[in-house]
């Protein structure tokens, strides 16, 4: 398992990690999500052994990574930010590497490499430079050699960047493929790819720890979780129908959409809205053309906690 | 001990997948020839030895050396790539060693095609071979130092124009240690006892002899402390300094 305590990273005045604990299980996939800047590559430079705390401390699998670092290492794979590798060799050439630094040998390197090269379609540019590829091809071969030794620990640092939404796809499933007994860590400030991949998400902003939940858990603070979004056909006296929705006792107040073709309904005190609203709309023969039940925004919600974290 | 051997592989494999090795080696080949004959006076002197050939190494390392050195580890800093060498499980000293001897190896791969000039000179007359080794192992020790001092240099930075000028000057001072020209800097202030200090670093001094065939243990130590110190320090730096 990761356990940080008080983990703390200062560059001079500026503190860009702040005492931030917390620990992760096997099976578990932690997205760690944060505006640009909010510490989120240093917390990870911090867990592989990259950058040293200023103050605190990390463990990879029970092995301190300031004082034990090789075993640490040994027992996870990390792609940086960036993806950086080694341009002048081929992709051949780079994994070859990764897997003798690796330890790996014979059958089982063989195996590793047809693998990971199968898993990340890499199979027609083995032969070419790492530095005459694509952007999505570079963070492929990161990608590879970060999972080339089937580590316990995985840490991806905004493993998505750059890939087309067929890639993107495609990396969410690796990762959901290799969590089932693993620690993966994942940084992105992408909130779709938290609810896609993450059982469990991290917000941080400023180096603090803000909110740590599940992505459902995050979900249900925002204001729209069991709100009651509906649009009308064209016609439809929609201040009338607003005031109407309005005025039910479950309903706390009432929002125009964008498009101004209807309005969100939200409950007071995490009442139900759906049964009133819905047989109200029945009763009248509103033209309804959507009526649906909000399970919530994230984005309204990572808004909201790292909002106010800046001010 | 594996993972230096590993990462020597790599190390040397680029330099020849680059432009870089085969650009180095014409170079020093052709400046290694044109100093001999033509600054060294190879024929007028009708001797047959290298003593022309080597005595030029040491102004020919100046600035080739740093030329190889000042991408060791600063171009690591730029691609990033440095991020992902110490995060695997390689040791700090690994990696600088790795990087250090495919560097060497390098050098000495550029010194031994050399060659001809020993073969000329054994075809011309009937030279002292042992001499000729002695200088060869001399130059080739030489050259690891100023290799130490770059590749610690180059550590430093993620610009490779400011480690190429820095180690320039740190070698030029290395090199002239034993002249007024460094030492002035010195004598007024520094007690006698530093002076001489200073005096006994000078690489041309400790190469002057063996490139004459004599092998002193004392220059031998010399430049393997000044190797051991460098590579040392780079490890230092790094440790202090891994991230920008």
């Amino acid at each position: 398992m990761i356990k940080t305590e008080q983990l703390t990273k200062r560059y001079g005045s500026l503190t860009a990690v702040d005492n931030l604990s917390f620990a992760v299980e096997p099976g578990e996939v932690l997205g760690f999500l944060g505006p640009n800047g909010a510490g989120k590559s240093t917390t990870m430079k911090m867990l592989t052994g990259f950058v040293a705390p200023t103050s605190g401390t990390a463990a990879i699998c029970s092995h301190d990574i300031e004082k034990d670092p090789l075993p640490a290492k040994t027992c996870m794979g990390y792609l940086p930010e960036g993806a950086p590798s080694y341009g002048e060799m081929t992709v051949r050439g780079f994994l070859e590497f990764i897997a003798q630094i690796r330890g790996l040998s014979g059958d089982r390197r063989r195996a590793r490499l047809d693998d990971v090269v199968e898993r990340l379609h890499l199979g027609r540019v083995m032969q070419q430079t790492i530095e005459t590829l694509s952007k999505g091809f570079k963070r492929r071969v990161g990608l590879a050699q970060a999972v080339l030794h089937d580590p316990q620990v995985l840490i991806l640092d905004e493993p998505t960047d750059g890939l087309d939404p067929n890639q993107k796809h495609e990396v969410r499933s690796l990762i959901k493929d290799m969590s089932a007994d693993k620690i993966i860590i994942v940084s992105t400030h992408i909130l779709e790819e938290v609810e896609a991949v993450c059982s469990r998400a991290i917000i941080i902003a400023s180096g603090r720890l803000l909110a740590d939940d599940t992505p459902a858990g995050l979900v249900t603070r925002s204001r729209y979780h069991n709100a009651v979004s509906m649009r009308f056909e064209q016609g439809v006296d929609l201040v009338a129908v607003e005031t109407e929705v309005g005025g039910l006792p479950e309903v706390a107040q009432t929002e125009r959409n964008e498009a101004g073709d209807g309005f969100t309904a939200f409950p007071a005190d995490d009442r139900l809205l759906l049964p009133g609203i819905s047989s109200m709309a029945a009763a009248r023969a509103w033209p309804l053309k959507e009526l649906h039940l909000e399970s919530g925004r994230l984005d309204e919600v990572f808004r909201d906690i790292t909002g106010g974290a800046a001010q | 001990m594996t993972n230096i051997g590993i990462i020597f592989r790599r190390e040397l494999a680029s330099y020849f997948a680059t432009p870089v090795a085969y650009v180095f080696i014409f170079i020093f080949l052709m400046l290694a020839g044109a100093f001999c004959f033509y600054l060294g006076g190879f024929y007028e002197r009708g001797q047959a030895d290298l003593l022309p050939f080597f005595s030029f190494h040491p102004w020919l390392y100046l600035f080739l050396v740093p030329a190889l050195s000042m991408r060791m580890w600063a171009e690591e800093r730029k691609s990033g790539s440095i991020e992902l060498l110490l995060t695997l499980p390689v040791s700090l000293i690994e990696a600088v060693l790795g990087k250090f001897l495919a560097a060497w190896c390098f050098t000495a791969i550029a010194l031994a095609l050399t060659f001809p000039m020993w073969l000329t000179v054994n075809y011309l007359g009937d030279p002292d071979n042992g001499v000729i080794f002695a200088a060869y192992f001399g130059s080739l020790l030489m050259a690891g130092a100023f290799l130490a001092i770059g590749s610690c240099i180059s550590a430093t930075t993620r610009n490779q124009v400011i480690a190429f000028v820095i180690t320039v000057a740190a070698c030029l001072l290395f090199l002239l240690a034993g002249f007024p020209l460094v030492l002035d800097l010195f004598r007024g202030w520094a007690p006698q006892v530093l002076v001489d200090a200073i005096a006994s670093l000078s690489f041309l001094t400790h190469f002057a002899s063996i490139s004459k065939g004599v092998i002193d243990l004392r220059d031998i130590v010399y430049f393997a402390a000044m190797i051991g110190f460098w590579l040392y320090a780079n490890a230092v730096v790094l440790d202090l300094k891994k991230a920008d």
